[in-house]
């Protein structure tokens, strides 16, 4: 993928140079709420880059990716409460486990396609949700406060604002070079090759269940990354990060960005997520206009603001 | 043993209920080929119908009856208005643009009825209990359910099967093309189809008011259970429907009631009690996962195209 000179990597380029320079214009003027907002925005802006990956580069929609979020939350959580403060401990375990729970559901659930799959993918979140509800000793539905956040030594202090911030913005370019790497490899081309015309696929001999794992174990993996990091940024866990509303949330971000393109995902994060803050400040009734407006987007707005962008372009 | 039949009747009327959302779901899926997340918002809005018509007729039949038609005329709107143009798109436009009609719905009920829930309460003559076996009462408005529900359940089959209409329903299922080229107005079926979808929402909602609380959200959690269900017996099979709406019904009534005795004479008592809530909730997904290992397609898979 060469890098050009066009409307979509310049909007790209000014998105990334706007989060950089974030916390200098939030430190001049004073406006803290700015930097906790934007916060929440590229932690998302992660979860929706890995949910990309599957949906848009490997046609895989899955309605569940917010149990990743949980996952990684309760992780963290749960090890804090036991008093296991590390860092480095408590993200390992929050990676393992969302990988593995990946590849159990997703052996299970890619055994079907299509609107079996939407709707599997739904109900196992579901069910980790109904689970975290029921864990009792953690808090079960009224959800688990986290007194310390993760404990990375003197590498990093979590606590601070400012280096949390670009933590999280350091793990959001990261992920999205690795998904641009990954999409680009051999790998990624097999997935997306699948995602086109599996039957041409497999006649070429490739097996194309172990890509699709594969894939969906890495997007899990990552969205566990953003929920590990997520539960540092509120201190608290709840069963509600893994809302079946907060799946379709993310993949709303990744389609409003524009589905299959490397940084649509982070814009449509910046975009919804501003959008609901400033419609909730116009009225507590947001939800009555977001709602109209994304049946609108799905009608008219084809590829999302990226393919606008795209299409702006060709003039 | 009062216990055990007592439950198996909740989860037998659990399941009925389910089986009136699955089956619009499963129609509307097997017929316009639309994924519609909203369907538990119009379980929700007959659910909330009931209870306002109720209050102001102060007649429980006669508010369920206008809180029917009222769903049957919204999923009829809702057609004209939204659904109709996402036909023939990608079932991802589906989701996204139903999931859009959630947030409306949730925010439009918080805006009109307010953010605390209603009580929608029973008619005397339906509030007491009956001996079904001697010895053995049982709330007189289950049964109600029971009967209710099967009564549609059968007259559902037959309409799909033995009358004119239920043809046409069957045919558009198997070949759309076909029956349009034949002459058939489609774009009056396919309405037709939504409105009944909705109408069987409704009607699972408005009966299930008096039992739980009327609130924001309440569609969203059963509407799961129903995709759980339409997951089980087969995409578009209303007989997979009703098999595995029965099926769920019964192991998740019964899990939660005897799970954590089951679990106490096993481990001790304080970790049977952290452990069985979770667990009995995990039951109905470990059934799927099961069934999906062994029929990807469902129990009942619908012979398709």
């Amino acid at each position: 993928m060469k890098a050009s000179l066009n409307l979509r990597n310049l909007v790209a380029a000014l998105l990334v140079a706007g989060l950089l320079l974030l916390p200098v214009y939030s430190a001049a003027t004073g406006n803290i709420f700015l930097l906790t907002l934007f916060t929440r925005i590229v932690i998302l802006a992660l979860a929706a880059a890995s949910l990309n990956l599957i949906m848009g580069y490997g046609g895989m929609m899955s309605f569940g990716h917010a149990a990743y979020l949980g996952i990684g939350g309760y992780a963290v959580g749960i090890l804090a409460q036991e008093g296991i403060g590390s860092g480095f401990a408590q993200f390992a375990v929050a990676l393992a486990v969302s990988a593995l729970y990946a590849l159990v559901i997703g052996a299970l659930s890619l055994r079907t396609r299509g609107v079996y799959f939407i709707m599997i993918t739904l109900a196992f979140a579901q069910m980790a949700y109904y689970v975290a509800s029921g864990l009792s000793r953690y808090g079960g539905d009224d959800g688990l406060t986290i007194y310390k956040r993760s404990n990375f030594g003197s590498l990093i202090n979590l606590s601070n604002r400012v280096q949390f911030y670009y933590l999280c913005l350091a793990c959001l370019l990261a992920m999205i070079f690795l998904i641009w790497r990954i999409v680009n490899s051999r790998f990624g081309m097999v997935v997306q090759g699948l995602r086109s015309n599996e039957q041409r696929m497999q006649a070429i001999g490739f097996p194309a269940k172990r890509y699709r794992l594969a894939c969906f174990v890495i997007a899990g993996t990552m969205c566990g990354l953003a929920g590990a990091l997520l539960a540092n940024n509120t201190d608290f866990v709840s069963p509600a990060v893994m809302y079946w509303t907060r799946s379709g949330d993310l993949m709303v971000m990744v389609i409003l960005g524009g589905m299959g393109t490397l940084f649509g995902p982070a814009i449509g994060a910046v975009v919804y997520l501003v959008l609901e803050e400033l419609l909730s400040r116009v009225t507590e009734y947001w939800a009555l206009i977001m709602g109209p407006l994304l049946l609108l987007i799905v009608l008219f707005g084809r590829g999302g603001i990226m393919g606008l962008l795209g299409r702006v372009k060709r003039g | 043993m009062l216990l055990v039949v007592e439950q198996i009747l909740n989860g037998f009327q659990l399941g009925l209920l389910l089986f009136l959302l699955a089956a619009g779901l499963t129609l509307v899926f097997g017929i316009m080929d639309l994924v519609n997340l909203a369907h538990g918002s119009l379980y929700m809005m007959g659910a909330y119908f009931a209870a306002t018509f109720v209050a102001w007729t102060g007649s429980f039949v006669l508010g369920a009856v206008m809180a029917l038609g009222a769903t049957l005329l919204l999923g009829i709107v809702l057609e004209l208005v939204a659904l109709r143009h996402l036909y023939g798109r990608d079932h991802l436009d589906h989701v996204l643009a139903t999931f859009g009609l959630i947030l409306f719905f949730n925010e439009a009920v918080r805006l009109i009825w307010g953010p605390a829930g209603l009580a929608l309460p029973l008619p005397s003559w339906l509030s007491v209990p009956v001996q079904i076996l001697p010895g053995i009462p049982y709330p007189a408005y289950r049964l109600a359910i029971i009967v209710v529900a099967l009564a549609v359940a059968l007259l559902l089959y037959l309409g799909v099967m033995r009358t004119r209409i239920g043809m046409l329903i069957r045919a558009g299922a198997s070949n759309r093309e076909m029956i349009g080229a034949l002459g058939i107005n489609i774009k009056l079926l396919y309405t037709l189809v939504f409105g009944l979808g909705a109408a069987l929402a409704g009607l699972a909602g408005l009966m299930q008011a008096p039992i739980l609380t009327v609130q924001i959200g309440m569609g969203e959690n059963i509407l799961i259970l129903a995709f759980v269900v339409i997951v089980i017996g087969g995409i578009g099979s209303i007989r997979g429907a009703f098999v595995a709406a029965i099926l769920i019904g019964l192991i998740d009534t019964l899990g939660r009631a005897f799970l954590p005795d089951l679990l106490r004479q096993v481990l001790s008592s304080s970790s049977a009690s952290t452990a069985a809530p979770a667990l009995s909730s995990m039951l109905i997904y470990l059934l799927m996962a099961m069934v999906l290992v062994v029929r990807p397609e469902g129990l009942f898979p619908a012979a398709r195209r």
